[in-house]
């Protein structure tokens, strides 16, 4: 693998997290428990679909196959999204979707700061801009997690719940491989093994604040869930204005062509809407 | 047409979201630069990552410009990255007298549990005001509440 195609994919990897994180968090936009709130997470959101697009941008560049930061935000199929399963887990109630921000916001903040430093401009100045917005981002989470927990029985359970069951998926941010290995060795990126104590430290101080727990390791910490991507991809994909299923294999091309790949089912021209 | 001419038209160009601001009060415009006779570049860098008035504010300096009859190239960059210290003296002003609270002085907090800082209601000056949210009706702003007046306002927060 060259630096080049190691940076390409670390750039996607990182920019899928934020795609599908904004998204996951615009899902609340109308919907959520109070007006502040709404416009809280609405706002999180565009931060982190701004974020992408700067990797994205960044990453097309690195490619140089003359793809957009769009074709590869929304022209790939979901399998090949890179993000790390915490992500893109389901909103669930307020209090699982704060959860699911508190234990991204920690590390990303750890992270951004190192990116900040490295010796690629680009990505220094992408993480310099983005960690000022971050910072925000994990007081607000942090801060509803010390009120859930901290606040009324029913509020504490539930949000204990929720640290429970998405604990598990902290252990990806951290896994590494060959992509990581080739761009530490440049000074591209920081060594996130580094983080880990740092993590769990500020982790484990909002939550003893919050009164919350985390739950004991078990070994088998993440397990094969890897179908909830697709729930998202429904927002993107066109569906076919016959039968009314999202197409299988679309590759943008459709629009062209004007034809539901879904020959089983139907095989009629669409609109696209 | 000198850099002053083309910096004086650009002071038309307002904030698509607060638009008693001008790009330069906001700090957007870094730089302008001289490519021909007709032709000139400006450099702007955004104030959140994923400001949705930059489009905006891009085609916006481009009708400006070419009203005079030059062309004009938008280049945004992100680094050194937007802080509120560069709001202008007069942008602040404006700001105020709009019933948005300038950036004031936060301070070396640290990013969590840190002291808050004293934001004056921009109605009735009051410093006894309370942080409703701190995602306002922008990425750049907060939500607070006079505890005095009762007025609601928007406090444009700091970034640094
Ligand atoms: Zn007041």
């Amino acid at each position: 693998m060259t630096k080049q195609e190691a940076l390409f994919e670390y750039l996607l990897r990182n920019a899928d997290d934020s795609l599908i994180l904004g998204h996951r968090l615009s899902e609340w936009c109308g919907h959520g428990p109070i007006l502040e709130e709404d416009i809280a997470l609405t706002n999180i959101s565009l931060d982190l679909i701004g974020q992408a697009t700067e990797l994205y941008k960044y990453a097309a560049e690195v490619e140089g196959k003359g793809r957009t930061e769009d074709d590869l935000a929304f022209l790939r199929l979901e399998k090949e999204y890179k993000n790390v399963l915490l992500v893109e887990q389901t909103n669930g109630d307020f209090g699982k979707t704060i959860t699911r921000q508190f234990f991204f916001d920690h590390f990303e903040h750890l992270l951004y700061e190192g990116l900040s430093k490295s010796k690629d401009e680009r990505i220094a100045a992408i993480a310099t801009k983005t960690l000022k917005e971050i910072k925000y981002h994990l007081k607000h989470s942090s801060e509803w997690m010390i009120r859930l927990g901290d606040g009324t029985e029913e509020s504490h359970e539930r949000v204990q719940e929720s640290v429970t069951d998405l604990s598990r998926f902290t252990e990806e941010l951290f896994f590494q491989d060959e992509v990581d290995e080739i761009l530490i060795k440049e000074g591209i990126i920081p060594n996130v093994k580094d983080y880990r104590i740092a993590y769990e430290k500020s982790i484990a101080a909002v939550l003893e604040e919050a009164t919350l727990v985390l739950p004991e390791k078990d070994g088998n910490s993440m397990a094969e869930e890897k179908e909830f991507t697709l729930n998202i991809w429904v927002i993107y994909w066109p569906n076919c204005n016959i039968c009314r299923e999202h197409i299988q294999g679309w590759n943008g091309k459709l629009i062209t062509n004007n034809e539901c790949l879904n020959y089983e089912l139907c095989s009629l021209p669409i609109r696209n809407s | 047409m000198t850099v002053e001419d083309i910096w004086e038209m650009l002071e038309d160009v307002t904030d698509p979201e607060v638009p008693v601001l001008t790009v330069v009060d906001l700090g957007v415009v870094r730089d302008v630069v001289q490519l021909g006779d007709k032709q000139w570049k400006i450099i702007i860098t955004p104030t959140y990552t994923g400001c949705p008035a930059m489009q905006v504010i891009e085609d916006d300096i481009k009708a400006r410009l070419s009203k005079e009859g030059l062309e004009t190239e938008v280049e945004l960059v992100l680094s050194p990255a937007w802080t509120t210290d560069w709001l202008s003296e007069n942008g602040r002003k404006k700001l105020e007298e709009y019933g948005i609270t300038p950036p004031q002085d936060e301070g070396d907090k640290s990013v969590l549990f840190g002291e808050k800082p004293l934001i004056p209601c921009p109605r009735c000056k009051s410093k006894n005001t309370r942080l409703v949210s701190q995602f306002g009706s922008t990425a750049c702003k907060a939500h607070y509440q006079c505890n005095d007046c009762q007025e609601p306002f928007d406090y444009f927060k700091c970034l640094k």
